[in-house]
């Protein structure tokens, strides 16, 4: 790529097309939020194809001293890059989701979508702590508004409630950043993680990141903005909160937590152990009794989130790996889930899922891609969620086997919550006649779902083209971690089975 | 001390002084009609003191050169950064205030004489080295203020904030000149230097005593809790100019003479006067941050609003160190163009006749309004909120950054989750403005000179602000560096 100043440019382009669509009527301002997005993915594109596996740890850094107290500072390794590639990939099919559904103020809501997609590269790119916590923070600006004033009935109370939310958790946070700049002397992010803090101070550094990261996570109990602000957003808001703003508390457990302080990450692997399991169990409960369809997808969320978590504070390469495939395959499933709830919402204007019934009789097509969806949420092997899920309970078997015994639970029910909703709105009988009357997608509709749908299978059939950007970066990580990594209670003992077979065995049996 | 030095370090205030007196005398004989000549004319009055204390800034001027007229004056870096602030604060009110004015048919030609009368004071204070110096400049600034604040003299309102203020600001001088008398009886000394000496041993019960009362007088002036009562009342009675000006540059004034108090005279001290001041930090945060919830009137919030930040630059003081002086001169920097921003963005909020609008329920749906209006306004909320990438997150940070490095962690995560509270109020303006319907009452158009300022307070609080941290925190570490070797 020589000097390029790609991820500069990713930045570029979508905060130009936002400041455009300020000021354009609502069908110019449409086009411009498209083609903004897709420059962007072509550029992500591009930056996969480049990216050099197996090369340097970071690649395409830029380096800039343009501020007192911090630097303009990029580079990627590959679990930035895939994320990025994940938020780039979704950006486009959010536009298109809201083409038709969004018809008041829409130059402003294509700016703040396009704002947020400046942000959420942003955050995956900085290379340094400060830039990325104005990162980090500023997505709270854009995420205020869109739910704020295209969302739904209770839209004010959940775009406070929010906005306090996840700006409590993270403004200590910053105090926690400012005391580590000013131990180890440095902003520069790899530079950090290399750093080893007093075993002490990483305690109270970690549980500060921790009140960030759960809340942006979410985990239990501090999801319950969650919920709320799903409901309320459009679905275009849903799928880039479910998409990529979810994985930003992941993504700071794997860039901070873990490898700034290992020790204490050790020390409270117990918390996260404990938190994620309860919140398996309970909030996959409390999906399986909701009546409305997104509170549904809402909850099923923070019970994967869990599945990221464990997996995250498994202590080795197979947990950290899951986490990472859950995290990139639930983005594209649970958009995809709030991108069908969006189709029908758009035909019947409401969410309650027993307005609905036998929709595979009237919209067949429609009622074949919920079902890919619903089965790559369940964990179906041959899709992307499969893979992932796997990986992590295997990682996490290894430190703890209760844990992964509760955590697997959450699969079995999460096939009741999600097979209960599919049944309920695709299969039965049509008792509702406007229900029964809605017309099958459009070719707008098409457009957004089928890519999602390559994706999910392309990453459930084979996911070594995901898993090979990241693995030298979190063999990195596991090496880091492991002399703090606690001893597993599964006392396994490796038998000598042959290559191809291990290979066999990741591949997708079980 | 030569007399012709003295003379060339005090020229900035001899050129306010001096126009102030003359355009005193052009006002007696001209009348108000006048007014508006005046205006210009002061303005450019304060131009010429600004570029005149520019070099001592950018020179990080320090040490006894600095000194005038015996020890009882210092022009260094410090005292410079404060004016410079000042007198662009001072600027801005003399650039909106006589539109408002002229609506209302009260434009009177001792307003812009008031206001350099009063920026004189300020300057007088900031580079004070002298408990009587301090004393005269606060003084003079206080009552050209008591003055202006009563300046719509058919308003009761007006009048009412008027006479609020002139009592509690006297009973605030009276706290303030008794803790002086203490001080000078238990020091032996008005000098700040002399004081540093004196105390330079530890404090005894009266000085103890003396400098007690020197913070309470000045955390009156500067509206710190406990001593914030006034604010609201004032900063809503009196004329919206003037409340711009209040808010901004006597609050600059005020505390780079409490800074220097505290650092210079009482510098070896800092044990004595950081709990005070840590309380008075936190205390504010939190009231002004409760306080705002309720508040239906734009300008009573951003009195709350004030106070708050007040509480945030008093971390800076209270770390006690030069990266807290410097953080803190960062964040009033940042501070007035946030206060100058808002307030003009309230004077633009006209009704259809052109009247002023000050209640909360009126900017209901600004944004599909008038969007220009509702989006500087978003701005500078969040900015006041400390929500990056906007500029006002730039504050809290050095700010806080200082106060860790100082390692009063505790006191940094209070204060930074107390900031939250303050968030509430900040985002619920931006609800009004952009979640709720039209409520149509701001309606009239506003006057260029107005939208020219608000548009500078936009850009400088947008992300585009980052790039002067460079050149700010240079000048402001030149400024802190200049207390450390005053004598």
């Amino acid at each position: 790529m020589g000097g390029f100043p790609i991820l500069s440019v990713m930045l570029a382009v979508p905060l130009v097309g936002a400041i455009a669509c300020l000021f354009l009527d609502a069908k110019p301002a449409r086009m411009v939020a498209l083609v903004a997005t897709l420059i962007n993915l072509a550029l992500g594109v591009v930056l996969w194809a480049n990216y050099d596996i197996g090369g340097a740890q970071w690649q395409f850094t830029e380096y800039n001293e343009l501020f007192d107290g911090f630097a303009y500072a990029l580079g990627i390794d590959g679990i930035a890059l895939m994320l990025i590639m994940l938020s780039v990939f979704l950006m486009p099919i959010c536009i298109g989701a809201s083409w038709e559904a969004i018809t008041k103020r829409v130059g402003e809501y294509m700016a703040a979508f396009l704002l947020m997609e400046v942000l959420m590269i942003g955050v995956f790119a900085a290379q340094d702590i400060f830039l990325f916590y104005i990162f980090f923070e500023a997505g709270l600006i854009p995420m205020y508004l869109i739910i704020g004033v295209w969302g739904g009935q209770n839209r004010i109370y959940a775009a406070y409630k929010f906005f306090l939310y996840t700006l409590l958790g993270s403004v200590l946070m910053l105090i926690a950043m400012l005391w580590m700049v000013n131990a180890a002397g440095t902003t520069y992010i790899p530079y950090l993680m290399e750093y080893d803090f007093p075993v002490e101070a990483q305690t109270w550094l970690w549980l500060a990141f921790f009140a960030s990261f759960a809340v942006k996570m979410p985990m239990w109990p501090v999801h319950t903005w969650l919920p709320d602000a799903h409901v309320q957003a459009p679905t275009a808001g849903s799928v880039i909160l479910a998409g990529v703003l979810l994985k930003l508390g992941g993504y700071g457990f794997i860039r901070f937590s873990l490898p700034m302080f290992p020790d204490a990450s050790a020390d409270f692997g117990w918390l996260v152990w404990g938190l994620s399991m309860v919140a398996v169990v309970v909030t996959s409960l409390i999906a399986l009794v909701q009546a409305d369809m997104k509170k549904l997808i809402a909850y099923s969320s923070v019970a994967h989130m869990a599945i990221v978590t464990v997996g995250l504070f498994a202590f080795n390469v197979q947990g950290l790996e899951g986490a990472m495939m859950v995290m990139l395959g639930h983005g594209l499933v649970s958009g995809a889930l709030f991108l069908c709830v969006g189709i029908i919402y758009d035909r019947l204007h409401t969410r309650e899922i027993s307005r609905y019934g036998g929709l595979s009789i009237n919209m067949p097509a429609y009622a074949v891609l919920f079902m890919l969806f619903t089965m790559a949420a369940v964990g179906l092997p041959g899709t992307s969620n499969f893979v992932g899920e796997f990986l992590a309970l295997a990682g996490i078997y290894q430190a703890n086997s209760w844990v992964a015994f509760v955590c697997t639970t959450g699969i079995i029910l999460g096939a009741a919550y999600m097979l209960y909703l599919y049944r309920r709105i695709c299969f039965g009988e049509q008792k509702n006649a406007d229900a029964a009357a809605m017309p099958d997608l459009t070719v707008r509709e098409y457009l957004l779902l089928g890519p999602i749908a390559a994706a999910v299978l392309w990453m459930g059939v084979y996911p070594e083209s995901f898993l090979a950007p990241m693995r030298a970066d979190i063999e990195v990580l596991d090496a880091r971690l492991a002399a703090a990594a606690p001893e597993g209670d599964a006392n396994l003992a490796m038998g000598e089975g042959l290559p191809a077979e291990e290979e066999h065995a990741e591949g997708g049996a079980h | 001390m030569d007399y012709a030095v003295s003379l060339s370090l005090i020229a900035p205030e001899i050129i306010l002084g001096v126009s102030g007196l003359l355009l005193l005398l052009v006002a007696a004989w001209g009348g108000d009609k006048g007014a508006r000549v005046i205006s210009i004319a002061a303005t450019i009055a304060l131009g010429g003191a600004f570029a005149l204390v520019a070099p001592a800034v950018c020179g990080g001027w320090s040490g006894p050169d600095t000194l005038a007229f015996g020890g009882q004056f210092r022009a260094d870096a410090f005292a410079g950064l404060a004016k410079l602030m000042i007198f662009a604060a001072a600027g801005a009110a003399l650039i909106v205030a006589p539109r408002f004015f002229e609506r209302l048919g009260a434009m009177r030609a001792e307003f812009p004489i008031l206001v350099l009368f009063a920026t004189l004071g300020m300057s007088i204070m900031v580079s004070a080295a002298d408990l009587i110096t301090l004393y005269i400049g606060l003084e003079l600034n206080s009552l050209a203020a008591y003055v202006l604040a009563a300046i719509l003299r058919d308003d009761e309102r007006s009048a009412e904030a008027g006479l609020k203020y002139f009592v509690l600001g006297g009973l605030a001088s009276g706290i303030l000149l008794f803790g002086m008398s203490l001080t000078y009886g238990f020091a032996g000394t008005t000098n700040f230097g002399g004081i540093a000496v004196a105390v330079s041993d530890g404090l005894s019960t009266g000085q103890l005593f003396g400098l007690t009362f020197v913070l309470a007088g000045l955390a009156f002036k500067i509206s710190a809790a406990p001593f914030h009562m006034w604010t609201p009342d004032v900063y809503e009675g009196a004329p919206t100019p003037v409340t711009m000006f209040f808010a901004s540059a006597p609050k600059v004034a005020a505390i780079a003479l409490l800074a220097r108090v505290s650092l210079e005279a009482f510098g070896s001290q800092s044990l004595a006067w950081q709990q005070i001041v840590i309380f008075a930090a936190l205390l504010s945060i939190v009231i002004g941050a409760l306080g705002a919830i309720g508040q239906q009137n734009v300008k009573r919030l951003l009195a709350y609003s004030s106070i708050n930040n007040v509480g945030f630059i008093l971390i800076g003081l209270a770390t006690g160190t030069l990266a807290g002086a410097s953080a803190m001169m960062v964040y009033l920097a940042i501070y007035v163009v946030m206060t100058v921003g808002s307030f003009v963005a309230v004077l633009l909020m006209r009704d259809a006749e052109g009247n002023p609008v000050e209640g909360i329920s009126d900017l209901a749906g600004l944004s599909t309004t008038r969007p220009a209006l509702a989006w500087a306004l978003m701005a500078l909320m969040f900015s006041l909120a400390g929500i990056p990438p906007l500029f006002g997150f730039w504050g809290k940070f050095v700010v806080f950054q200082a106060a860790v490095q100082a390692d009063l962690i505790v006191l940094a995560a209070i204060g930074i989750a107390a900031s939250v509270i303050g968030a509430f109020y900040y985002i619920k303006i931006v609800k009004v403005m952009f979640f709720d319907e039209p409520a149509g009452t701001v309606t009239g158009k506003g006057d260029a000179p107005h939208w020219a300022l608000l548009l500078i307070c936009g850009v400088l609080v947008s992300p585009l602000g980052y790039l002067l941290t460079g050149w700010l925190g240079g000048l402001a570490d030149m400024a802190a560096a200049s207390l450390a070797v005053a004598f």
